[in-house]
């Protein structure tokens, strides 16, 4: 175990990572670009993520890794593992207990705080890139704000399907400048892009860093008509009865049966230890 | 009058090649200007730098602006000229593939210049392009299709809508009609001359058809080799060219 460098990456290129984020931190919402390394994994499993944990990690935090909101899931477990291992970090499932936590896909229900790190897997920085796919034009319309094109997006959006219909990667705009894409979770999990916490964005393959820091104005896109919605499911979590989280739908048995329980694996069994 | 384009001794040059030379022309409030010549000759060389697509080498592009008077236009920051050209100008594309989006709909299309400069209500935006569609002769039940759907016409009535519907006071053509059939350019010249006409729009019209400007244009440039050889009324020009190229032009000696 001591083959590797604390947390993998060698000092230098934490540095380097350190400085993009920095950077993303001044200026929110800005895709920073950054020299992404190779990591002992495929793309798809959140190598920026993991670099940027790799960055901000200290040997006195407390580490949690969630995949659509599951601590339990494969892509969690393994990274969760790779940071015990190369860092020798003290890991959790409980999100209130985590100092840094990586996420593919949701933002945890339990209220962030001051203290704590959310790092976000991210597919695809560029939130205008599917109507603009020229960078050097992407970047201009960054550069002059110019973001008409991303409200053409939800105008079609609406003709097509009467209302706004992107219910992942719900673009917002970051303290009243940079457009950015929240990386794909729910837009149930926009209104929580308001923050106490440092929240901090790595996309691995398109190298690029990008960041919210604590207490940042994020506002989700929309028309005067037809205003955001983060919509809620009209149903209660059937496992501990919470109606005010983001739920899953589960099959539960091979006839067919399904439910509806929390995403929030940490959150949903708080609540039913409580109740008990 | 202040004229609404006044362009002095504008060159751009490709290498050693001549793209346009020293052209200096002033173009005033609902006035068309044609500009006509052989292939090669300049003319969308010349349109592109007025629009600020291309960079010239030399001259001054003054454009009378709402707010602060005529102004450099090849001197402004990027910003502003960015924003003129999504507000007070337009750029009418020969092939309307490269003035229109094609994966998003006939709506989308007319209203992206809206939202770009900040419509935010989206029936308001809808309204108005259904207005747009309407008034270039487009069936407002096609509003929700894309551009590929339409014919080669519609596409380019499509394009014309989009880039009117921000009530721009200055339009710039290249080939408007070009690569549509014969019955079709009919159709849409006599549309463009109705909105000029209706809207009182200043436009620069590049052609090779002479029919174009003899329709549109108040005036008209004769461009050879990147020079202006002729220019005056388009009836004066086309019914008594006084320069030997211009002579040749029109008795259609030349293949145009
Ligand atoms: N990108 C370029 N690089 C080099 N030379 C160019 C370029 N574009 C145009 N030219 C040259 O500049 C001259 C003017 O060309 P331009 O395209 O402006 O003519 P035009 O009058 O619009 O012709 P056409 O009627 O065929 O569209 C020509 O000699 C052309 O070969
Ligand atoms: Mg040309
Ligand atoms: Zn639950």
């Amino acid at each position: 175990m001591t083959d590797y460098n604390f947390a993998y990456l060698d000092e230098q290129t934490k540095r380097m990572i350190r400085r993009a984020l920095l950077k993303g931190v001044a200026i929110p919402g800005y895709q920073v670009p950054f020299a992404s390394r190779e990591m002992p994994m495929p793309y798809g499993w959140g190598t920026g993520g993991v670099q940027v944990s790799a960055a901000c990690l200290t040997p006195d935090d407390r580490f949690k890794v969630i995949d659509q909101g599951a601590d339990d899931t494969t892509n969690a477990v393994s990274i969760r593992k790779f940071f015990e291992k190369t860092a020798g970090v003290a890991v959790t499932e409980k999100t209130s207990e985590a100092t840094v936590i990586q996420t593919r896909h949701r933002i945890p229900e339990t209220l962030l705080g001051e203290e704590q790190i959310l790092v976000y897997q991210v597919p695809i920085p560029e939130p205008l890139r599917f109507l603009e796919p020229r960078e050097t034009e992407t970047r201009k319309m960054h550069a002059l704000e110019e973001y008409g094109l991303m409200h053409v997006k939800l105008y079609e959006d609406i003709a097509r399907h009467g209302e706004i219909a992107t219910a992942y990667a719900y673009p917002v705009k970051v303290e009243e400048r940079y457009v950015m894409d929240p990386s794909p979770i729910p837009k149930f999990d926009n209104p929580k892009l308001e923050s106490a916490a440092l929240q901090l964005f790595g996309a691995g393959r398109e190298q690029r860093i990008y960041a919210v820091p604590p207490y940042t104005r994020v506002v989700s896109l929309d028309f005067d008509d037809h205003p955001f919605d983060p919509s809620k499911a009209d149903h209660p979590c059937a496992l501990c009865g919470a109606e005010d989280s983001y739920l899953d739908e589960v099959i539960v048995d091979d006839t067919g049966g399904r439910m509806f329980v929390c995403s929030d694996t940490d959150f949903c069994a708080g609540r039913r230890e409580d109740a008990a | 009058m202040t004229p609404l384009l006044d362009v002095r001794s504008l060159t751009k040059t490709y290498g050693s090649r001549t793209g346009c030379a020293d052209v200096s022309f002033t173009l005033y409030p609902g006035e068309v200007m044609g500009i006509v010549g052989e292939s090669g000759s300049g003319k969308s060389t010349l349109l592109n730098c007025l629009a600020g697509h291309l960079e010239p080498d030399r001259g001054e592009v003054f454009f009378d602006t709402r707010t602060d008077g005529p102004r450099d236009t090849l001197r402004m920051s990027e910003p502003e000229r960015r924003m003129l050209g999504r507000t007070d100008w337009a750029f009418v594309h020969q092939n309307p593939r490269d003035g229109l989006r094609m994966r998003i709909s006939a709506g989308g299309n007319v209203g992206e210049r809206l939202m770009a400069v900040g419509a935010r209500h989206y029936a308001e935006i809808r309204t108005a392009a259904e207005d747009w569609l309407d008034r270039v002769e487009i069936s407002t039940n096609r509003i929700d299709d894309r551009p590929a759907a339409f014919s080669g016409g519609m596409q380019q009535r499509l394009q014309i809508a989009r880039n009117l519907v921000t009530g721009p006071r200055l339009v710039f053509m290249d080939e408007p009609t070009g690569g549509l059939d014969v019955s079709v350019q009919a159709r849409l010249l006599d549309l463009l001359r109705g909105l000029v006409r209706r809207m009182g729009l200043s436009a620069i019209v590049v052609t090779h058809d002479l029919a174009v400007v003899r329709l549109l244009a108040d005036r008209l440039m004769v461009m050879k080799d990147g020079h202006v050889v002729e220019t005056g009324l388009t009836d004066q020009v086309l019914d008594d060219p006084q320069h030997g190229y211009t002579q040749l032009l029109v008795s259609s000696v030349l293949q145009v």
